[in-house]
């Protein structure tokens, strides 16, 4: 796969998405289906979460199987500081986002290590040993999880509303677009496109290949607890489902519907995926079979589609 | 103490036998096709949900049991021969989202036909007492049927141990699990081969479901929970070795099982009561991670790496 270039049409159509996005709660509350904001709002938060894992996967070629862990740590520190006092986002999310980017250090430091099948499996373990650990503890809620006792404010102003965490949650996605728009054309990102392509060779030019992918696996991380924190606020509930594999697999399954490594696949895949979720279960009560089956067909017939960049180097 | 030591023990060997049973198939999908497998969890799951059915329907849990595991073999050909032989040749990432989406119809289908509450399968009557021991001249009582899961497992564990390491199939299987190309160029025909294998672990799969159904509830997504430690088994144990997955099961099986009886005691024992009470668990469910994170950060390969 190539270095990833910014298409010619990006930028207008970028802007005229945000511009969509900003009118879409008018739009909503003047053909009186506010409801929808809310889904709007989720839809963005998991339109970051899977961004965030893009950054590790596609551009970094990382199979990270444990990035709900980074989501779900996001959303408990969110509860957590709440509890402790302290409702002011401004505090609260740069917070959630530190716990989960020292975290995934932690996590990166021992998984990068490991290649193919054993990192994507010690991720997931990772991830697995976070949801028992806060199962296990009582005092941040166990099995039950910790509610949020109201939304918080940012720089002073009350997310309360619907609007308000709608467009907090649009400021965090563009925001992260633009950095990881720029970071992919930056030296960064080439190196680590160019790590991704060919390991060996990059670390024979005497490029530090361990740091490199260190540093993407740790920012993911953090950007994914922003999601988190943003996710606790939106449901009023840091929950354990948040830490669960299958959720990682979730997100996962955005990224690789949505494109592997185009900066847009993370944002098209949650919106394909919550799409699909919520037009399937208003349709048939069993439509995880549905939706399982439509996978399986896009793995099957559609492989050009996904991960040809993986092809090479893993079999 | 000692009964309560001597005790887990026994429960902690009993778990990492039928774990044992899940990470031996695993570990050689793993190892000689290169291809991860999320659904093995799902085909435990099918396997005992079939002996919990066959159980009932004729009303013996040996025919039960031999049924369900037939046709959780029957399964897993079927999905080897429709499915996964075209996954072989394709990334990690393919494999990741196609086994991920076979979770998603298994768990439904199952909730569809068995409903979403749990099965209880009662193990065979004449088990279903305690024995007695004479240990030391105190009394010592364990459950029949826990026994009876050891016999099993060990019988089956030193079975696979003569097929794998004594046989000529078992040579096959190793030295395709050492180094695939050259294996089939060699002539062996790796092909039919791996469908065998994939076969026999999905019976080993409904193995350990029909024999752990009685002591665990038989429900949808049970097949998750001990996915991920058939996971920690393999990554301990090093991809593509049988013997390694031994060590890791028996390993990964008593430090669970020690660890959650034992460790909140120890705690207490060092700890401040109330700091205990909230490290205990958390620690002990934990423990078998931290344990994997120190064996991987000194060896990233596993103990018993079949690639050299």
């Amino acid at each position: 796969m190539a270095f990833y270039r910014p298409p010619a049409w990006q930028k207008p159509v970028a802007l005229a998405a945000l511009a969509a996005a900003c009118a879409l709660p008018f739009v909503l509350e003047a053909i009186d289906q506010a409801f929808y904001i809310g889904f709007a709002t989720r839809l963005l938060i998991f339109a970051l979460a899977a961004t965030s894992l893009n950054l590790v996967l596609g551009f970094g070629g990382m199979v990270s199987l444990g990035h709900a862990a980074f989501f779900g740590i996001g959303a408990y520190v969110a509860a957590i500081c709440q509890q402790a006092g302290i409702n002011e986002a401004l505090l609260v999310f740069p917070a959630a986002m530190a716990v989960a980017g020292l975290f995934a250090l932690a996590v990166g430091a021992v998984s990068l290590r490991t290649r193919g099948v054993y990192f994507i499996m010690i991720t997931l373990a990772f991830a697995q040993m976070v949801y028992y650990l806060f199962i296990s503890a009582r005092a941040w809620g166990g099995d039950d999880g910790l509610p949020l006792a109201g939304r918080m404010t940012l720089a002073g102003f009350s997310l309360a509303g619907d609007n308000s965490l709608f467009f907090a949650s649009l400021a965090a996605l563009t925001a992260t677009m633009l950095l990881f728009g720029r970071l992919a054309q930056a030296r960064f990102g080439r190196t680590l496109q160019a790590i991704r392509e060919n390991e060996t060779r990059m670390e024979a030019l005497g490029y530090p290949v361990f740091r490199y992918r260190l540093a993407a696996f740790a920012l993911g991380g953090a950007v994914a607890g922003l999601a988190g924190a943003l996710l606790a606020n939106l449901t009023g509930l840091a929950s354990p489902n948040l830490l669960q594999w299958m959720q990682s697999g979730t997100l996962l399954v955005m990224v690789i519907i949505g494109g592997v490594g185009s900066l847009w696949g993370g944002v098209v895949g949650a919106a394909l995926l919550l799409g699909l979720e919520e037009v399937l279960a208003g349709l048939t009560e069993h439509w995880h079979i549905v939706l399982g089956l439509l996978l399986l067909g896009v793995v099957l017939f559609a492989p050009r589609g996904i991960a040809t960049l993986f092809g090479r180097r893993d079999g | 103490m000692t009964q309560l030591i001597l005790e887990q023990a026994l429960n902690g060997l009993q778990f990492g036998l039928m774990l044992f049973l899940l990470a031996a198939g695993l570990t050689l999908v793993f190892g000689i096709m290169d291809c991860i497998n999320l659904a093995h969890g799902s085909l435990y799951m099918v396997g005992a949900y079939f002996v919990a059915a066959a159980t009932q329907a004729a009303d013996s849990f040996w025919i039960g049991l031999a049924v369900g595991v037939a046709g959780a073999a029957l399964v897993g050909l079927l999905l080897e021969v429709s499915l996964f032989r075209r996954l072989y040749r394709r990334d990690h990432l393919s494999q990741v989202l196609a086994t991920f989406a076979l979770i998603l119809i298994a768990n439904e289908a199952v909730r569809a036909i068995w409903g979403p509450a749990a099965i209880m399968l009662n193990p065979p009557e004449a088990l279903a007492g305690p024995v007695e021991f004479s240990l030391l001249g105190d009394a010592f009582f364990y459950p029949a049927y826990r026994l009876v899961i050891i016999a099993v497992g060990l019988t089956v564990a030193a079975l696979l141990y003569l097929l794998v390491a004594k046989s000529r199939v078992g040579m096959w299987v190793r030295a395709g699990a050492a180094n695939r190309e050259m294996t089939e160029a060699l002539g062996v025909n790796v092909r039919a081969l791996f469908t065998a294998v994939f076969v026999f672990g999905a019976a080993l799969c409904a193995l350990a479901g029909g024999l752990l159904g009685p002591l665990l509830a038989v429900q949808v997504g049970m097949g998750e929970s001990v996915l991920i430690l058939a996971f920690v088994v393999i990554i301990i144990g090093g991809i593509g070795s049988i013997r390694g997955a031994l060590v890791g099961s028996l390993v990964v099986g008593t430090v669970d099982t020690l660890g959650r009886a034992l460790l909140p005691t120890l705690l207490r024992a060092t700890l401040p009561a109330d700091a205990a009470a909230t490290l205990g668990p958390a620690l002990a469910s934990i423990l078998i991670y931290l344990l994997m994170a120190g064996i991987l950060f000194f060896k990233p390969q596993g103990l018993f790496p079949a690639r050299a």
